[in-house]
């Protein structure tokens, strides 16, 4: 019996070794290490007749990291400009690594590392400056001309230099009931007369005293991380405010904590405080299911809205807190790795999804909101006269992008503490305080981030 | 006949009564009951939402519907799961991870602390001291020394020869878990208790000290492999830090990893619930099946007889 066992033991061993051995890299990801000097490719030439592909065995291969695995809309349409981008090339393959989103960042944290990230790969724009800083993506050759046709959230920059491009982009908004607007004679705001401060101070309390609603207002509080400076910093800017200095980008002081902040402070205190907002819901549920009168969220939820109530759905532009509506910009985003050793086929690719029809494709699988005027225009939503075209306008006419320095990962947490603890009751003015001195140290010890 | 018809009597008299302690069985029965509530209710819901669309989820989250077979229920998510992941194939990576770690640290650690506990030679108390200190650092606190070790180690593949870097392989995700402090603390303190007589008796029949380990240490240890096969599964199982760091590939992930699929901007929980469900079963069964080996273990064991 016991001999048995441990033959057992040593067959499992030898198979162990043996898949092991098997289980090497199984796509090609890039050459690591040596962090090559940033090369200006050469100037691009438009696909035009797709030449018959070469065999595979002699074509180059550029590897592609996606967050996109799960997310079957996105893998869907990032495969088939892989295949388009193939199909039409006899130098260059595109080979794609998908990853789940979740977990992305951390995983391309540890190639950057390591030194194994492939030629391509998709960052949340937020990140873009600081993987500037650290080195491990390049700059893109973006032509004028290109540039000037992008809205201000699909371009990735760091000290003015273009780094990073994406297809889409998303909206804040604030979700409404046409019926109880005008139950409560309450004004539908528009993209020009988007409702102001007081006027918005208004309605939370008409709502809340109507007794209709558990709440007037879900702001989804109960969400973590990054939510709370795209969502909630927007509002601060409104008022005045902002993370940063955006002039030097080395100091917070007299932004984060100037009056106009201790504005925004005391007034989102007040949300929480006097019962408009609830500070920790169990789902983001309120609104679709009427125990909340409005719904502060992005774009991506305007399906649910328009499945759960149909004609009664209103999309309604910020709030115009005195310096006019803002609403966070940047998502995910196309760069070529530092260690891409052929940096203008992975540029080529870059600009082949950054096509109209590329962009429109993107939007029109996965809803999201396109970057370009052009591709916005051969989109069924976005066009001119289309149900969500309204996302798109406040995407191009309000969008603040978050700061781009390389030190944004720790104003976004510093913000996001102080934002839970002025929720949470605490003195505005000595919170906001607490945040400058932390983000300001940080930027010391940082030496300014390169500014 | 009186007296038997007394004792009969008697008896019955005593089965009806109460015994003395009843309020204290009362109060630990409905004290066992609420732990057993608590502990299942969320293994309940689980299987419950993971036959129920995303809205229904959130409707019977105001009552005990959750919990309840009740509603519009389907494979609907189950099918999500096969088609959105390569579920079979992470299931499949874990098990394989878990079942050589779990091999090999038994070998390695019982081998380790058979020395230590067993064997005289300079040092021992020195490099016993040393493993034992190494228990209060956080794994998470070598991570990054580690990650830069393995990606520049030598490798070997089948199919490219000799290689730089173990990423994206299955042994970086056994070979750094295989030696546990842990593990060969639980070997030493067992083996310190198992009789020296039976080595001195096995030495004067001649046995070597490999035989002695492997014919009657081990034999005698039936309990601490099963702690020690359930503590490493556990990790392995639930691995989820170091395989976001080292693997790329899609066909070398872990389960852990593969539950990330499915928390997208709009997550489907019904989803998220099945693959939770899918992953949690096997688990229960492993531990049902190793409850029982391990008291079978102790009951049978040589050792406290």
């Amino acid at each position: 019996m016991r001999h048995r066992l441990f033959s057992l033991i040593a067959l499992m061993l030898i198979a162990s070794v043996l898949l092991a051995a098997c289980g090497g890299a199984a796509e090609p990801t890039a050459a690591p290490a040596a962090v090559e000097p940033t090369a200006a490719p050469e100037a691009v030439a438009e696909p035009t007749a797709a030449p018959a592909p070469a065999a595979s065995g002699s074509m180059t291969k550029l590897g592609l990291w996606t967050h996109s695995a799960g997310n079957e809309g996105e893998m869907e349409v990032i495969t088939k400009m892989a295949d388009d981008f193939n199909a039409s090339q006899d130098q260059f393959e595109v080979v794609i690594e998908a990853f789940p989103q979740a977990s992305y960042n951390d995983s391309v944290a540890a190639a950057s590392v390591a030194g194994s990230l492939p030629c391509i790969i998709d960052l949340d724009q937020p990140t873009v400056p600081n993987f500037a800083w650290s080195g491990y993506v390049q700059e893109l050759p973006v032509p004028a001309d290109m540039l000037a046709g992008i809205n201000t959230g699909g371009v990735g920059l760091y000290n003015d230099k273009v780094y990073s491009m994406g297809q889409f982009d998303v909206a804040l908004l604030n979700y409404a009931r046409k019926s109880v607007l005008e139950k409560y004679d309450i004004r539908i705001p528009t993209l020009d007369e988007p409702w102001t401060l007081d006027e918005f101070n208004t309605i939370l309390k008409t709502l809340k005293d109507s007794g209709e609603f558990d709440y007037a207002m879900d702001v989804n509080a109960e969400w973590t991380g990054e939510w709370w400076p795209y969502a909630y910093s927007p509002m601060l800017q409104s008022f005045g405010g902002d993370l940063i200095d955006r002039a030097t980008f080395t100091t917070a002081e007299g932004v984060l904590n100037g009056p106009e902040a201790q504005a925004w402070g005391e007034w989102f205190q007040g949300l929480f405080a006097d019962g408009y907002v609830n500070p920790a819901p169990a789902d983001d549920q309120c609104f679709l299911q009427g125990h909340c009168a409005l719904w502060y969220t992005g774009s991506w939820s305007a399906n649910d809205v328009v499945a759960a109530l149909g004609d009664d759905a209103l999309f309604l532009p910020a709030v115009d807190f005195g310096n006019g509506p803002k609403i966070g910009g940047g998502s995910w985003q196309w760069g070529i790795s530092t260690a891409c050793e052929n940096p203008d086929g992975a540029w080529q690719f870059i600009e082949s999804v950054m096509k109209p029809e590329n962009v429109a494709l993107m939007s029109n699988t996965t809803g999201l909101v396109p970057t370009t005027a052009a591709g916005a225009a051969l989109t069924e939503k976005y066009a001119e006269g289309g149900p969500y075209q309204i996302f798109y306008d406040m995407s191009n006419r309000y969008t603040v992008m978050r700061p781009p320095t390389p030190g944004y990962l720790r104003l976004s947490s510093e913000f996001e503490q102080a934002a839970i603890k002025i929720r949470d009751g605490n003195n505005v003015q000595d919170t906001l305080d607490d945040a400058v001195d932390a983000i300001n140290q940080d930027i010391q010890d940082n030496n300014n981030y390169g500014f | 006949m009186t007296a038997s018809t007394q004792s009969v009597a008697v008896s019955k008299s005593s089965k009806r009564r109460l015994p003395k302690d009843w309020k204290s069985k009362v109060v630990q029965y409905a004290t066992n009951l609420i732990l057993v509530i608590f502990f299942i209710f969320p293994l309940v819901f689980m299987i419950m939402a993971s036959f129920k669309p995303n809205d229904q989820i959130f409707a019977d989250l105001r009552s005990l519907r959750a919990f309840l077979p009740v509603g519009d229920l389907s494979l609907t998510n189950y099918q999500a799961v096969f088609a959105k992941s390569k579920f079979p194939r992470f299931l499949f990576n874990s098990l394989f991870i878990s079942v050589t770690t779990i091999l090999l640290s038994l070998i390695v650690n019982s081998m380790l602390a058979y020395a230590l506990s067993r064997l005289k030679w300079a040092g021992q108390k020195l490099v016993l001291a040393i493993i034992i200190a190494t228990l209060i650092i956080p794994g998470e606190t070598v991570i990054m020394p580690l990650l830069l070790l393995v990606s520049k180690l030598p490798g070997l593949s089948l199919t490219e020869g000799i290689t730089t870097g173990w990423l994206n392989t299955y042994h970086v995700q056994i070979i750094p878990f295989i030696v546990s402090a842990f593990s060969i603390f639980l070997f030493y303190q067992f083996f310190r208790d198992i009789p020296k007589e039976l080595d001195e008796a096995a030495l004067v029949d001649g046995a070597s000290r490999f035989q002695i380990y492997y014919k009657i240490i081990l034999p005698n240890s039936g309990p601490v492999i099963a702690t020690v096969t359930i503590l490493t599964f556990i990790g392995a199982w639930n691995s989820f830090l170091w395989p976001t760091m080292v693997i790329q590939s899609e066909e070398l992930r872990p389960v852990m990893v593969g539950m990330q699929y499915f928390f997208q901007q709009d997550t489907e929980w019904g989803e998220v619930m099945a693959y939770a469900a899918m992953i949690t079963i096997p688990v229960l069964l492993v531990f049902l099946l190793f409850q029982r080996s391990f008291v079978q273990s102790i009951a049978s064991s040589g050792i406290k007889g």
